[in-house]
């Protein structure tokens, strides 16, 4: 990152956080959680213990961090290297993330910036410029992306809910930062589970490894009474329901799946992954002495928020979570798409010198696509 | 602790404590050992051992009345010297062999206790016994039994078919749904685990004149599952301590016999060479153990995959990594030694 926009970011996350200090707390039982930060332009520090709000505020204040982490585990011992921290226990934590919704308007806001000469263009095999294939992609999320990820943040709730029955009181979700949401389950009795046991119930939630005889499709002797009825409670209903739509056409599906075969019913289960399974990231869930990104800190892929969402249905992440000031400050811009922040459209802007409001500016800093003018 | 009445005792021996149940019954162990009449108890204790080496279940006659009070001491006896011999000998491949046999016999009456409609207080001692014994709180629903999804999952990440995930079961409200002989078979491990914890735990009695001639036939039992194997200088601590723990007659964990299994093929060993050595394991089945090591050797398989042998890292994370300065920052365990030359 070039000094000027690195001091650009430090300055503005560092007002941040002295203006945010009532959004930053640290968790339940901070005293048992390890925490980390990374430095713009640096590495991770891990491993540390903070125990109060005055410790997290203090930290925020002397190294400015670019992001902010908190372990979903417990330990006795949370600031020792992770073999002797002895571990107690961890929240459940789901990442659903834009980018592994395969969405189609993804193709309409996302750029290529190259490695190797920094040009941005629209995805392409090479460099327009310098012809190198070191390539990595920028997107700039768009509504349709924050709609579905709350879809399925929505199908996750049903399932934590109903099928696993944990009380809604200890669900929490919250914007990332950046493409997607976490959704946090405390204070239940799946915070014992180690990480084998959350892949199993990873599979689970996903809809992963089912077979079709527990779906009404043994190897022998079929049954037309044992297939799935819409009025099932979990998976059995969930199926019932994608696999004949309604109760009218359930009698000639039944007839088809079992003409088709066990072969052909198994593929189409494990297709339905695709359409019912609910698509949170597994190394997430799975992963029992993670830290994650602290609540009310800023994302350095965007400059956001993470934030707490009260009402997923009505929370507008690129208004809320847009908490940095509106000063103006000059960028050089590249970007050839447009986005929209606090209700305001930008861009697209074509390696153009402009005047925009500092969320923006650091919005498309962090993103890689603009920077601090003056050069 | 589980009060235990006779019915059940002679069902679930292991739940006795074995000194005050004999001293209750009025009986020493000196006695066992010089006794005329109670031979026949400590031969029936050795061939329990026998059919359990032979991986065969010990499984005596409960059901006919009129026998009752006779083959009610006899059996909980026979465990009970049973474990004594055990002891003598220790001989920890005996030990597993007997735990898992003894554990699949409590299994065939726990399964029928749970559905025996007209015996209420059995099916309560067989809910009893999960609860307290496995911290596991079923409740009877209709013909099925109920259990919370965590309890569920922390048993059932043991097996490996897929009936077995949670994705494949009946769930509801927060419980999986089990027939009762799959209720008993989640908690199968943990019942051989538990009835050789107890065993291990136990102290060893001083030896007598009259139980030598059986323990001394332990031995020889025991010389059927006894591999010898030469373990080289060469082979990194992670994969010694794998074979020590298979030597021993220890389970070795589903990660840790891919491990070793990899690491062998990897240096050149051929099937017949590996097979031997997971003799000892108390699931030991020579067709099975063939058959999963043709599987990750490639020779069988539906993609014929060749695995290798995984990562220090993963080992590391799967719990079996004994790490020594030998290992010199390598980051697989075939690398071990390869350095130094």
């Amino acid at each position: 990152m070039l000094e000027n926009d690195l001091k650009f970011l430090e300055e503005t996350f560092k007002q941040y956080y002295f203006d945010h200090f009532d959004l930053i707390h640290v968790p339940d039982r901070s005293k048992e959680r390890e925490y980390g930060y990374k430095k713009f332009n640096s590495g991770m520090i891990r491993h540390m213990s903070l125990k109060t709000d005055k410790d997290l505020h203090l930290m925020l204040m002397t190294n400015v961090p670019s992001d902010v982490f908190c372990s979903n585990g417990y330990y006795s011992f949370p600031n020792l290297p992770m073999a002797e921290k002895d571990w107690k226990e961890a929240d459940l934590i789901f990442d659903i993330d834009a980018k592994d919704l395969k969405l189609s308007c993804r193709k309409d806001h996302i750029c290529m910036k190259c490695v190797s000469c920094a040009e941005i263009s629209l995805v392409q095999d090479a460099c327009p410029k310098c012809k190198s294939n070191k390539l990595d992609l920028v997107s700039l999320p768009c509504q349709n992306c924050i709609s579905g990820v709350k879809k399925e943040v929505l199908n996750l709730m049903k399932i934590l809910t109903s099928d696993l029955q944990i009380d809604d009181k200890n669900i929490r979700i919250s914007f990332s930062g950046n493409e997607g949401f976490h959704v946090y389950v405390t204070n239940s009795s799946y915070n014992q589970l180690g990480s084998n046991e959350r892949r199993d119930l990873i599979d689970y939630i996903k809809f992963q490894s089912a077979i079709p005889e527990r779906f009404g499709f043994p190897k022998n002797n079929p049954s037309r009474t044992s297939f799935p009825d819409l009025g099932d409670s979990g998976w059995s209903g969930r199926v019932a329901k994608e696999l004949f739509g309604s109760k009218s056409k359930r009698s000639k599906t039944i007839t088809k799946v079992i003409s088709d075969g066990q072969v052909a019913y198994q593929q189409k289960l494990e297709e339905m992954k695709n359409s019912i399974g609910v698509k949170i990231d597994s190394n997430v869930t799975s992963d029992i002495h993670r830290i994650f990104r602290l609540e009310g800190s800023l994302n350095s892929k965007s400059g956001l928020a993470k934030l707490v969402c009260q009402d997923i249905e009505k929370f507008n992440p690129y208004i809320e979570a847009c908490l940095i000031e509106d000063k103006p400050v000059e960028i050089l811009a590249n970007f050839p798409i447009k986005f929209s922040l606090k209700n305001t459209k930008f861009g697209p802007y074509m390696n153009e010198k402009t005047s925009v409001p500092k969320y923006a500016a650091a919005y498309m800093v962090c993103k890689g696509i603009a920077s601090i003018s003056g050069t | 602790m589980i009060s235990l009445g006779q019915d059940e005792i002679a069902k679930y021996p292991f739940l006795a404590e074995a000194g005050q149940y004999l001293k209750d019954k009025g009986f020493t162990l000196e006695q066992f050992a010089t006794d005329p009449d109670l031979k026949i108890i400590v031969d029936k204790a050795y061939e329990r051992i026998e059919s359990a080496a032979e991986d065969k279940t010990y499984y005596p006659e409960l059901d006919d009345p009129s026998e009752k009070e006779t083959t009610l001491p006899l059996n909980v006896f026979s465990f009970l010297i049973a474990i004594v011999l055990l002891k003598l000998s220790g001989l920890n491949t005996l030990i597993n062999k007997f735990s898992l046999a003894e554990a699949r016999r409590a299994e065939k009456f726990l399964q029928r206790d749970l559905v025996s409609n007209s015996d209420k207080t059995s099916e309560e001692f067989a809910i009893k016994i999960f609860r307290d014994i496995f911290s596991v709180t079923i409740k009877k629903t209709g013909g099925y039994f109920v259990i919370p999804i965590p309890d569920y999952l922390k048993h059932a990440v043991n097996f490996h078919e897929r009936e077995w995930k949670l994705v494949n079961r009946h769930v509801e409200n927060g419980m999986v749904f089990l027939s009762p002989r799959e209720s008993v078979r989640l908690i199968r491990w943990k019942l051989s685990g538990y009835i050789g914890s107890k065993i291990k735990s136990a102290n060893t009695p001083s030896m007598s004149d009259g139980f030598e001639d059986k323990v001394k036939r332990l031995s020889t039992l025991a010389k059927k599952f006894v591999v010898n194997t030469v373990v080289t200088g060469a082979y990194p601590p992670c994969i010694e301590h794998a074979i020590e723990v298979l030597n021993k007659g220890e389970n070795l964990s589903h990660s840790g016999r891919f491990m070793l299994a990899t690491f062998l093929l990897g240096r050149g060993q051929t099937i017949d060479e590996i097979a031997p050595l997971f003799k000892n394991a108390p699931d030991y089945n020579e067709k099975v153990t063939r058959y999963q090591i043709k599987q990750v050797s490639g020779e069988t398989g539906g993609n014929k995959t060749k695995y290798a042998c995984p990562s220090c890292e993963k080992i590391k994370s799967n719990n079996l990594c004994y790490i020594t300065p030998d290992c010199d920052n390598i980051i697989n365990p075939m690398q071990f030694g390869r350095k130094r030359l």
